[in-house]
């Protein structure tokens, strides 16, 4: 009854192109995002945000980033852990040579810091494809790790090679350091968030999006019917590092406030957001918010299960914590390989025909 | 000579040394790319895991016995028996033999015709699984490993070097071994894909899954003794390792060292493994040891990628991969 496109009439273009043609959805959309803005920062407390809140909306972001590059572009990539740490560097150095200006442009100015330097990761592309590609983009991460451990004007030279986040505001409210609000971390997070996948949305959807899918789909068919790869490919790239970047700038200043990189932006969080990717869905906006949802939520809850409720010892319980996200993994690209955001597809197309299927 | 040459001759000398166990996990990439198309990411881990099944049945240890303790409150740690070696190592093939017929029966007979990119991703998460299951069975602390390899300086060699050069080299045993033990094993394989039935049959499917198929040759079983190969070299590169630094975590991620050797000697080819894993032994070690102090060391983590990057520009299918050619 509810989710119909019957007796829902566009009388204009733009009407016509919006985002969510179904008026139940866009009402669900409004509601979330009213949710999110207007009621959720007068219930949350210090542990929400950082057990739960904050990691998700961090990770949605680096996880859309990394669709828009590997789920709309078909270009696999190893390295998000390296491009969250040049995010999280450039943030660094910006905060601290420019302590007045806001935190909002030193996160923006971090992500198109990221950009380039993804540009210029991502130019290997052009010869390299496939597998031997998602290799070379290893060598980013590993390079840039390396880089930042033993470069020490990156961490302006500090005594423990680590960058700490020191206190700054935006219009007055304390973001980053020990005593922000959990409030203001979550909005400030939730902001860029709910900026990066508007703009990821509209750009996939639009020329920009259709040529990242025609060169994943098939790249010499796109470049004969007149797709420029080069600019299809580094476009790809400089928009998935703009948003990984960013997502690596709050990771580092609102959410954890101190970083040793090689511990925080290892390779193991490289393969932490490419599974969000796959597990969400490939080419998924919402598939990247479910994927992030879903992989923060597993751990807290089997420690909340395994710990708390049974009494296991917490070793026990990390192991068990790899075996089982390793399985569900393997379950996931058998059973659905689309991920969740086809499981999504498919309930709302059930709806649509629900009560009467064929 | 003067004394930089020297120190220069002994760091290609260990390079070369190096490579050659590089070679030996990739070649268990090769395998099983070769035959059936995977890029199994796993293969570190499951170095790690024969390692850590070797040591745990050498030392007659409980599987699982930290999570029988955790769960049910019991004191058991070890059988209270000692397995020789060899009984060991067979052991320990058996038990490779069973994760091959296990991964293939559970989660690739699913993947039949699945797009590359899914079987890569499955393997990574088969890397996860198999390593919280090697620490559910067999715990998570440094074991040592022993079956008998000799290790230490080699005299002969040291002796020799100092009466030719006035400077004695510095080379291990146990690198000799196992450049020695890499060498067999590669001509073992070879012979084998070249002049027996299995070979043959790995070798058609390799080339065409679908023309193996009607002309009579199971998949299933091409496939399980794929991976069942492919954990045997596991097990060889995860003796070596363990040997050498003690069998730990850290000895999954030599499958991240070995990619670097693919890129560079191409994914399906076996002589591209051994050509690779040399450069990238002696590249890394020469590079640190002529330019690491000056850039702030440490450079091997990257080196080999930066080197395979470079390579790849020039010769997008490596040494000697197969030339891609591509039609609409």
């Amino acid at each position: 009854m509810l989710y119909r496109e019957a007796g829902d009439f566009n009388t204009s273009y733009p009407q016509d192109s919006q985002t969510f043609p179904i008026r139940f959805d866009r009402y669900r959309y409004y509601v979330v995002l009213a949710f999110a803005f207007l009621v959720v920062p007068f219930l949350i407390n210090d542990y929400w945000a950082n057990a739960i809140l904050l990691p998700f909306l961090i990770y949605a972001i680096a996880a859309i980033g990394l669709n828009i590059l590997t789920g709309y572009c078909g270009q696999v990539s190893l390295g998000t852990g390296g491009f969250m740490a040049v995010g999280a560097y450039a943030c660094y150095k910006l905060m601290t040579a420019m302590p007045e200006v806001s935190m909002f442009v030193h996160v923006i100015l971090a992500g198109g810091i990221t950009a380039l330097v993804g540009v210029l990761f991502g130019l290997p592309s052009l010869r390299i494809k496939g597998f031997y590609l998602a290799v070379a983009t290893l060598a980013a991460q590993f390079f840039l790790v390396w880089l930042f451990n033993r470069v020490p004007w990156f961490y302006n030279y500090s005594a423990s090679g680590q960058i700490n986040a020191p206190e700054r505001d935006t219009f007055g409210i304390l973001i980053t350091g020990p005593n922000a609000p959990a409030w203001a971390t979550y909005l400030f997070c939730l902001i860029f968030l709910a900026a990066s996948a508007l703009i990821a949305r509209n750009l996939t959807r639009g020329t920009m999006g259709r040529s990242w899918m025609a060169i994943r789909d098939m790249d010499i068919a796109a470049e004969i019917i007149g797709v420029n790869p080069l600019r299809a490919k580094l476009s790809a790239f400089a928009v998935s590092s703009f948003f990984v970047g960013i997502s690596g700038a709050l990771f580092f200043s609102v959410y954890l406030g101190a970083v040793e990189v090689g511990e925080a932006f290892g390779i193991n969080k490289s393969f932490l957001v490419l599974f969000m990717v796959i597990i969400g869905g490939l080419g998924s906006i919402f598939g990247s918010f479910a994927g992030a949802a879903f992989l923060v939520l597993l751990p807290v809850a089997l420690k909340v299960v395994g710990v708390d409720m049974m009494g296991w010892p917490t070793d026990i319980v990390a192991h068990f914590q790899l075996v089982i996200v390793g399985a569900l993994i393997v379950l996931f690209l058998i059973v659905e390989p689309h991920g969740l955001a086809q499981l999504w597809r498919l309930a709302k197309e059930k709806l649509r025909l629900w009560p009467f299927p064929h | 000579m003067p004394e930089q040459l020297l120190f220069a001759m002994e760091v290609t000398l260990n390079g070369l040394m190096a490579g050659v166990l590089y070679a030996l996990v990739a070649l268990g990439f090769v395998l099983i790319y070769k035959a059936s198309g995977i890029f199994n990411f796993a293969q570190g881990v499951m170095a790690l895991f024969a390692a850590m099944t070797l040591v745990g049945i050498m030392e007659g240890q409980v599987p699982f016995s930290h999570l029988i303790n955790g769960v049910l409150g019991t004191d058991v740690h070890h059988f209270g028996w000692h397995v020789p070696g060899a009984l060991a190592i067979l052991l320990t093939v058996g038990v490779m033999v069973i994760l091959a017929w296990a991964v293939q029966r559970f989660v690739f007979r699913h993947l039949v015709n699945q797009e590359p990119i899914i079987l890569f991703m499955a393997t990574i998460g088969l890397a996860y699984f198999l390593e919280g299951l090697s620490d559910l069975m067999w715990g998570s602390e440094i074991r040592t490993l022993n079956v008998g390899l000799p290790q230490g300086i080699n005299e002969t060699i040291d002796r020799v070097t100092y009466d030719l050069f006035g400077y004695g080299f510095f080379i291990d045993n146990l690198d000799i071994v196992a450049s020695v033990i890499a060498a067999l094993l590669v001509a073992a394989l070879v012979a084998f894909s070249q002049y027996t039935k299995q070979g043959r049959a790995m070798r058609a499917v390799a080339d065409d899954h679908q023309a193996a198929l009607s002309v009579g040759i199971s998949l299933n079983y091409i496939w399980v003794l794929v991976w069942s190969l492919a954990g045997f070299v596991a097990l060889v590169a995860g003796i070596m390792w363990g040997t050498k630094s003690g069998v730990q975590f850290s000895l999954s991620l030599i499958a991240l060292k070995a990619l670097p050797v693919l890129m560079l000697g191409g994914f399906t080819s076996i002589p591209g493994a051994i050509v690779g894993g040399l450069i990238i032994g002696v590249g890394e070690k020469l590079f640190e040891f002529l330019l690491g102090s000056a850039l702030g060391g440490a450079t091997e983590n990257w080196f080999a990628y930066v080197l395979a990057l470079l390579f790849l520009l020039f010769r997008p299918q490596g040494l000697f991969g197969e030339k891609i050619i591509e039609r609409v």
